[in-house]
Formats: C-alpha cells, sequence, structure tokens
C-alpha cells in the first residue's frame, strides 16, 4: 500500500513540477533557473509544514509517505539543480554562485519555516 | 499530452526506487545516508544523459520524469532543519556540503562522461 501510495504521489508531483517548469519558461525568459528554483523553495515549505503537522498523530503511513516521500519528494528535485549550476558555471559564474546559495539558504528557511506553521498549526488542532 | 504521461511514469519510477533505497539504507548516527545517495547518484545519471544529448522523449522520461523525481531537494531540507534542531551542527554541515558538492562536481563528471561517449 506504501509502495502504491508513493509511485502515485510521484506522478503527480512530477508533473505539477513540469508544468510550473514550462510557465515559468513563458513567464521569465532569463538565465536564472526560476522553475526548479520555484518547486524547490516551496516544496521545502511545504514538506516542512507537514512533517510539524503530522508530529505526534498517528495517521496512516501510506498518507504520510504518499504526500511526504511521494508527491513533494517528487515535486523538489536535486539532479536539476546540480546540473543547472554545471551549465551556468559555464556560462555565468556568478549566476551559478547565487542559484546554489539562494537555494540552499532560501530553501532551509522555507523548511524551519514550514515546520514550525506545521508544528503550530497541529497544537490548535488538539487543543 | 502524451507527453504528461511519460513524465508521470517516470516520476513513479523515480518516487518509488528512492522509496526502496530509503527502506534499506537506514542512516547512520543521525546522517541521512539514503538522501545522499539518490542526490548525488541521480546528479551524475542526469548529467550523463544530458551530456549523451539523447532525443527529447528519453530526456523527459529519464531526466524530468525519474532522474527528476529520484533526487529530492525538500527532503534535504527538512533533514538539515532536523539535525540542526537536535543540536547536530556539524553532521547537519557535512551533510549540507557533501550534497551540494557531490551533486555538482558528479553532474559535471556525468556530462563530461555522456559527451564523450556520444562523440
Amino acid at each position: 500500500m506504501n509502495y502504491i501510495a508513493v509511485g502515485i504521489g510521484g506522478m503527480a508531483g512530477s508533473v505539477l513540477r513540469y508544468l510550473i517548469g514550462l510557465y515559468t519558461i513563458e513567464l521569465w525568459h532569463g538565465g536564472f533557473p526560476y522553475g526548479t528554483f520555484i518547486v524547490n523553495v516551496t516544496g521545502a515549505l511545504i514538506l516542512g509544514f507537514l512533517t510539524g503537522w503530522q508530529y505526534g498523530k498517528k495517521l496512516p503511513s501510506y498518507i504520510v509517505s504518499g504526500l511526504g516521500t511521494g508527491f513533494i519528494g517528487s515535486f523538489t528535485t536535486f539532479s536539476a539543480l546540480s546540473l543547472e549550476t554545471v551549465q551556468l558555471i559555464d556560462t555565468s559564474p556568478l549566476t551559478a554562485l547565487l542559484y546554489v546559495v539562494l537555494s540552499s539558504v532560501i530553501g532551509l528557511f522555507m523548511a524551519f519555516f514550514g515546520l514550525l506553521l506545521g508544528k503550530n498549526s497541529s497544537r490548535k488542532d488538539t487543543v | 499530452m502524451k507527453l504528461i504521461w511519460l513524465i508521470a511514469i517516470g516520476g513513479c519510477i523515480g518516487a518509488t526506487a528512492r522509496f526502496c533505497l530509503a527502506n534499506k539504507v537506514k542512516p547512520i548516527n543521525d546522517f541521512p545516508l539514503s538522501t545522499l545517495l539518490v542526490n548525488v547518484i541521480g546528479s551524475f545519471l542526469l548529467g550523463f544523459f544530458s551530456g549523451a544529448v539523447l532525443n527529447s522523449t528519453i530526456a523527459l522520461l529519464v531526466g524530468t520524469g525519474i532522474l527528476g523525481s529520484f533526487t529530492t531537494f525538500s527532503t534535504l531540507k527538512v533533514e538539515i532543519v532536523s539535525l540542526l534542531d537536535q543540536k547536530k551542527w556539524r553532521t547537519a554541515f557535512f551533510y549540507m556540503a557533501v550534497s551540494y558538492i557531490g551533486g555538482i562536481v558528479l553532474a559535471f563528471g556525468g556530462y563530461a562522461l555522456g559527451a564523450f561517449f556520444s562523440s
């Protein structure tokens, strides 16, 4: 059951990532990989929230792994970040550095913020 | 529409493979080894396949679908935050550094290898 949930979540997450990538290319034609950046930082926020929110709750494991590991895990991506950085080093090393630092710092902040937000709303649910 | 299905199938394979590995490879002293492995291996393979310049159908299935979903950014971030929360500063810093440096270096190596094989 867990494997099926992860598979379905993975389908939805990767398709959504692809669509957001397409729309961001239409919106901003530029040297910065906005698509990957946007999915990664929003995904970090959502996974942080889910992790904080489900803490201490007894949710069925297929929901936790389907949403967290499957959907959000596939919505965000690390391989594209690595490859885009390599390609940017070739054309604009400064943009490459900015991309890695911004992804890293903002991603971390978003995960932290999501976790806090999730824990808080979880507490409100139980009270 | 056909393209969407390619990515969906790839995403299903990638996510399931990542989940399998996470169930097999357990953290060592709280170090999230399985996420590190998927991220650096996936970066290498994505580099390889884009260096080898495949046709766009395979690029979407393998690159965006399978490898895009096999690797993950959100789990990496939540794991770092959780390590920081437990005051495991050195593990958190080491994990972050190895993920980024390893991912970028391996993507570059994969790209060079893919370009070499296709030429």
